[in-house]
């Protein structure tokens, strides 16, 4: 056969020849022409850029955006607190403690923040006045500004979502790491804190960061409550002088800046809490 | 003087499975006590009861002079809080199959953790003490190594300097070189060989009959949640009396 004959011959010296990739060729030159045409129909299009530069920085935008990245880190330090409380709640023997943490988690779970965020907003036609009794009472009104109904509506809704990405990272870690925490004589709360929670962090980061994330841009749902984050400062703007897409450009320019900024420091973060996990190139520590 | 662990009438169960029967045991200070026997026969039961990693469910045992796990007022055992049962964990040090050291802390970090901790140690002189414990385990130059970074005999050795860092009464090991590749297994014996040999109190469950008949004071057999026969490791280990015993023997020997 003609095979064996192949075999015989000396081939160990020939070039090689890689495969042409004509599919990989054909599909970039699509995506590039795609591209270029949204580029232009952007450019060509009903856009004044220079009004995009010019309202990038006017006070009430940056003053937004300021807002906005306020918001994001209270609500998200109030769901993160929230959250780890509510998973170890949820892993509690006591059965009360158990069932309110998964009370919690179902309605606020259940129900959009957007009408969570109206109803702290409201608050005041449920109740009109707020306060310990005989101390201090104050009308509904005056205490659940926009600023407060955002955090709590916010804060309050993430803390859901956090908590059960708390409760899936302590149970990831090994049981044979409470029981050696325990054995070095560390009541319960102690082993949590030093023992499992610091492991737990490797899976519960990234899910957080991405949480985080999203809240930078959820907070543009607080502007319906009056709340002056950077979309509400760009309608205002755009109320007034109508140029609505360039002011949209605006907060969406501001919205990606603070993610990308975000996105890097997420990776260093989990860069740290890896340490340890064999993903790490800090496998030793120098100086001990 | 009293013995270090007394234990009368041991039960445990899971569910409708019976780990321990009944187990009726003492243990001197200083004493080497080695339980072997078949996996299921309770040998770790009896051990985490010890510890209190599992609450007995009937019968008493006391443990550096202390009731375990419960206060007794007139006739009435009264169960100690969380707090009071950590306390009382102080009396013992653990070493389990799988190291369970802490991966995200270096080897010294690991050893220190209980001593400033729980017991509030200054750091500088637990650091001191660490440093010590890992130069007797022959690990001075891991000091700064995170388990991962160290092998299966390494990390076994770094547990054990942990659990010594404590400055417990009593050390239990449970099955200490069974997780290890068979090459690295000499190590952590010769650790424990230098442990026994400074009086330390023991109790071993292990598979190794050879450090059984070499370092033990005594050796029990255990069978199905009863310890079956018990004495000097010639007489349980060379001519034992049960026939459960000699089955076993030549099994594991085989």
């Amino acid at each position: 056969m003609s095979g064996r004959d192949d075999l015989a011959e000396d081939i160990s010296q020939f070039e090689h020849v890689r495969r042409k990739h004509v599919g990989r060729y054909v599909s970039g030159a699509v995506i590039a022409a795609l591209a270029a045409w949204v580029v232009m129909a952007f450019a060509h299009g009903g856009i004044e850029w220079a009004f995009v530069g010019r309202y990038l920085t006017v006070h009430s935008i940056v003053a937004g955006l300021g807002n906005t990245v306020l918001m994001t880190a209270l609500a998200m330090l109030l769901g993160v607190s929230i959250g780890v409380t509510v998973a170890i709640m949820r892993l509690s023997a006591n059965p009360v403690i158990n069932w309110a943490a998964a009370a919690y988690v179902w309605f606020f779970r259940g129900t959009p923040v957007l009408l969570q965020l109206l109803l702290w907003f409201n608050l005041a036609l449920v109740f009109p006045t707020l306060g310990i009794p005989g101390l201090v009472e104050l009308p509904t009104v005056e205490v659940m500004t926009p600023f407060l109904a955002a955090l709590l509506g916010l804060g309050i809704n993430q803390g859901a979502y956090t908590s059960e990405v708390v409760r899936a990272g302590l149970l990831s870690v090994d049981k044979g790491q409470y029981e050696a925490a325990k054995a070095i004589g560390m009541p319960r709360l102690q082993a949590l804190r030093r023992i499992i929670l610091p492991q737990a962090m490797r899976v519960i980061v990234p899910p957080i960061g991405n949480e985080l994330i999203g809240m930078v841009k959820l907070t543009s749902l607080a502007s319906v409550i009056q709340f002056p984050e950077i979309v509400y400062s760009a309608e205002n703007i755009y109320y007034a002088n109508n140029r609505v897409i360039e002011l949209l450009i605006v907060a969406g320019i501001w919205y990606v800046v603070v993610v990308t900024v975000l996105s890097a420091l997420q990776a260093r973060i989990e860069r740290y809490f890896a340490r340890g996990a064999g993903v790490s190139d800090a496998i030793t520590r120098t100086g001990n | 003087m009293n013995p270090i662990v007394k234990s009368v009438g041991l039960r445990k169960s899971y569910g409708a499975f019976e780990a321990l029967k009944g187990i009726d045991l003492e243990i001197e200070r200083g004493e080497v006590l080695c339980i072997v026997g078949p996996s299921g026969s309770g040998k770790s039961t009896f051990l985490r009861c010890i510890n209190q990693l599992e609450a007995v469910d009937g019968g008493a045992l006391w443990v550096n002079g202390e009731l375990v796990g419960y206060r007794r007022t007139g006739h009435k055992l009264f169960e100690l809080s969380e707090r009071e049962i950590a306390r009382q964990r102080l009396a013992t040090g653990m070493v389990f199959q799988r190291f369970n050291l802490f991966p995200h802390k270096t080897a010294l970090d690991n050893v220190i953790e209980g001593p400033v901790q729980v017991l509030k140690l200054e750091r500088k002189k637990a650091e001191l003490e660490a440093h010590e414990l890992l130069a007797r385990v022959g690990l001075s130059d891991k000091c700064g190594a995170y388990p991962i970074a160290l092998s299966g005999g390494q990390q076994q050795r770094v547990a054990i300097a942990r659990a010594l860092a404590m400055k417990p009464a009593l050390m239990l090991f449970d099955e200490p070189t069974s997780a290890l590749d068979p090459e690295l297994v000499g190590e952590v014996l010769s650790v424990m060989r230098d442990l026994a040999r400074t009086g330390m109190t023991m109790i071993v469950v292990t598979h190794e009959l050879g450090f059984a008949r070499e370092v033990a004071n005594r050796v029990l057999f255990m069978d199905q949640g009863l310890v079956v026969e018990s004495g000097s490791p010639e007489q349980v280990l060379g001519r034992p009396t049960q026939a459960r015993t000699r089955d076993f023997i030549s099994a594991v020997l085989s």
